[in-house]
């Protein structure tokens, strides 16, 4: 059953238009995470889902039951914000009834629901306090304590963690993802830190300028992105884009790289050959290659046949403690690699590198689409 | 002057313990740390003798039997017993009374409801707020006087509705001497509602959005928002604004002068023109001077317990 449906949602401010026809549907029980650069539309687009501003074309469906005209209230929706928007005159305990009393629950079963909401979210020592004598950890748990309170079919997070320093981030990470699993709920989730995305998501929408470009897996935003800029989207330090030549030579199709006299080849994967990448033969292309899979050679990488030999300049080499992220020349350019800490690497030298071709994706250079 | 203080010490020590250098960068820190004390100080002085002092000279006459001229013989709270007693500051006090509880509170209500409606984002917001803080530019003559024209039954409402047909309509509180009190009220309400608006607004605006969203996906209707969730994060502002309607109703001297004059009879007095009346006018400045102590009894009686409770609750947060 679908929780959530959006079809063909557009929205204007006057004259300009920041949701173009944005469709997408979630089930229930399901996480999803929007992401896209600032300004492209994410809160515009949680406050329609809400209700809080109208939509100037298309209708938004909540379990179903068309809602595009319903007041918030009327919505069965809870949003948390990115500064917690906590009522400041309220303790933590009021904070967290208030929906429920301006829904009509009776006393007892909204003290009850009190009681479970910060028992489980480990604010119940709080509860008579005001916001202001919180910590931006605690608020943003109260914050997470009014919406899960009304229980509501959908929940909608606008970049909740970004007013957290890094540790507390990755803790209320870990602790979004724990209660989506025991709540089973259905959310909506902004946010722009890619690993958050990566690592909460049941499927990712990539969102630009009031489009929707992909929906898909974690895995299938990260390893086929529909264009470039999905693809330098995801993923840190981002996707490499490598000028080549396509040709056709005694392995297949190859990508050429760097100066035409004498290039650096690159096999493409003949399973992943198509019959429309034929017509790109001869023409400029544009290789993706994630620093990741430019690393150390490995034994297997002797043996796998989409996996080549490349010994090349470091330039620059920044250790990161669990990997040293390298810029080493390909052809004309430099590109990232990632290699393991063990390797001793100063700038200057000639390492020897592997190239893995297996995830390698092919743009076209001036429309930035996908062709393989 | 750091620096060079800094330096001097190794300077001193390189050639001879020299006593002179000590003392003189010993009155450069002195200078440096008094200069600011020394510059407000005349200030600080002034407002010294001029306030506390006159307010201590005022209680010292308040308990003599001074008349037209200061004198010192003291005749303890004789001038309080007497004050107390008389019919005229009776009614003087009670119009106070009346006059700051509605002015404050009328002047409240009209703010509050005017700047929730301007905080609408209305068209031509701008040019609406400037008409309604207006008034607080005119002094409280000016004001005074152009009430006194509107409210004058010969001239003023009573007069054109008069004209417009309904011959028997009466609004003559000017000249009442049960209503002349609440002519005061029309007139500062007027003057004033439009600032507490503009305080109201600011305090407003300064609200998150995010709170009023928030309470919007609660299921709050819209007054249930401002009253539940945006109103009492403007206490501050309400502390301020009650504060300064609370000293403008005190010290209403003007617009009554203007206004009424404190008439018809004495039925419009406030403390303030009874003071002046009976220290300049009636040669009484023994009493002026006690009914001048007892308002600023009334007034510490007001605002010391609103601003510890105030303050204290803000300690706690
Ligand atoms: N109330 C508004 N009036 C006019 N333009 C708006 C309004 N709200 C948002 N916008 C514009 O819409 C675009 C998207 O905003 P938003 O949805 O907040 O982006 P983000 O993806 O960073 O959350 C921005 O360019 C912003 O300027
Ligand atoms: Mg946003």
């Amino acid at each position: 059953m679908s929780a959530l449906e959006i079809r063909n949602v557009r929205k204007d401010f006057g004259r300009t238009r920041v949701l173009r026809e944005v469709s997408l549907s979630i089930d229930s029980g399901e996480f999803l995470i929007l992401v896209g650069p600032s300004g492209c539309g994410k809160s515009t687009l949680m406050n329609a889902i809400a209700g809080l501003e109208p939509v100037t074309d298309g209708s938004i469906l909540i379990g179903n039951e068309e809602v595009t005209w319903r007041t918030p209230a009327e919505r069965d929706i809870a949003m948390v914000f990115q500064s917690y928007a906590l009522y400041p005159s309220m303790t933590v305990r009021q904070n967290i009834a208030f929906g429920l009393e301006m829904r009509k629950v009776p006393k007892a079963e909204r003290e009850a629901t009190v009681e479970r909401v910060a028992k489980l979210l480990q604010i119940t020592p709080l509860l008579d306090r005001k916001p202001s004598q919180l910590s931006g950890g605690q608020r943003q748990r109260v914050a997470m304590g009014r919406a899960i309170a009304r229980q509501p079919t959908v929940y909608l997070f606008d970049e909740p963690l970004s007013n957290l320093d890094a540790k507390l981030r990755v803790e209320m990470r870990t602790e979004i993802k724990k209660l989506h699993q025991t709540l089973g709920t259905t959310i909506v989730y902004v946010t722009h830190d890619q690993i958050e995305a990566m690592t909460l998501a049941d499927r990712i929408a990539v969102m630009r300028e009031g489009r929707l470009l992909q929906l898909g897996t974690p895995d299938e935003v990260y390893n086929d992105p529909v264009d470039m800029f999905v693809a330098s989207f995801m993923g840190s330090p981002s996707m490499n884009f490598i000028p080549a030549q396509l040709v056709r030579d005694e392995h297949g199709i190859s990508l050429a790289i760097g100066a035409a006299s004498d290039p650096y080849r690159l096999p493409f994967p003949a399973a992943r050959t198509t019959p429309d990448l034929d017509a790109w033969v001869g023409r400029r292309v544009v290789l993706g290659l994630r620093p990741e899979h430019i690393s150390e050679r490995t034994p297997w990488g002797e043996e796998d046949a989409n996996t080549h030999p490349l010994t090349t300049e470091v330039t620059v080499a920044e250790p990161t403690g669990a990997d040293i992220l390298l810029r080493v020349r390909l052809g004309e350019d430099e590109v990232n690699a990632r290699v393991s800490p063990k390797q001793n690497v100063t700038p200057g030298d000639r390492l020897p590198l592997q190239v893995d071709m297996a995830r390698a994706v092919l743009f076209d250079p001036e429309r930035e689409t996908r062709i393989a | 002057m750091n620096t060079r203080a800094s330096v001097q010490p190794r300077a001193g020590h390189l050639f001879a313990p020299n006593s002179a250098s000590r003392v003189r960068r010993n009155g450069a820190y002195w200078l440096q740390a008094w200069l600011p004390k020394l510059v407000l100080a005349p200030s600080v002085a002034a407002a010294l003798f001029f306030v506390y002092g006159f307010m201590l000279w005022t209680f010292v006459l308040s308990l003599t039997n001074s008349r037209m001229l200061p004198s010192y013989e003291f005749v303890g709270f004789a001038q309080y017993a007497r004050l107390l007693s008389n019919d005229r500051w009776l009614v003087a006090s009670t119009n106070l009374v009346i006059f700051g509880a509605l002015f404050i509170a009328i002047c409240l209500a009209i703010g509050i409801v005017l700047a929730i409606l301007l905080d609408q984002r209305i068209r031509h917001e701008g040019a609406i707020r400037t008409i309604y803080l207006y008034p607080m530019a005119l002094s409280f003559i000016v004001t005074g006087v152009a009430w006194k024209w509107i409210l004058n039954p010969g001239l003023g409402i009573q007069q054109v509705v008069r004209d417009w047909g309904w011959e028997s309509f009466t609004f003559d509180w000017l000249v009442n001497p049960d209503m002349a009190v609440y002519t005061l009220v029309i007139a500062g309400v007027w003057q004033a509602s439009g600032f507490v608006m503009a305080l109201f607004l600011a305090g407003l605006r300064a609200v998150d959005d995010s709170i009023i969203k928030a309470a919007q996906l609660d299921g709050a209707s819209l007054p249930r928002i401002y009253w539940r969730v945006v109103l009492p994060c403007l206490r501050p502002v309400l502390f301020s604004a009650v504060m300064i309607l609370a000293h403008i109703a005190i010290k209403s001297f003007d617009l009554v002068v203007a206004l009424t004059g404190g008439g018809p009879g004495y039925a419009s007095d406030l403390p303030a023109t009874f003071m002046y009346d009976f220290s300049f006018s009636r040669s009484q400045i023994g009493m002026g001077a006690a009914s001048a102590m007892m308002m600023l009894a009334g007034v510490l009686a007001i605002i010391v317990p609103y601003l510890y409770s105030e303050l204290r609750s803000r300690d706690r947060g």
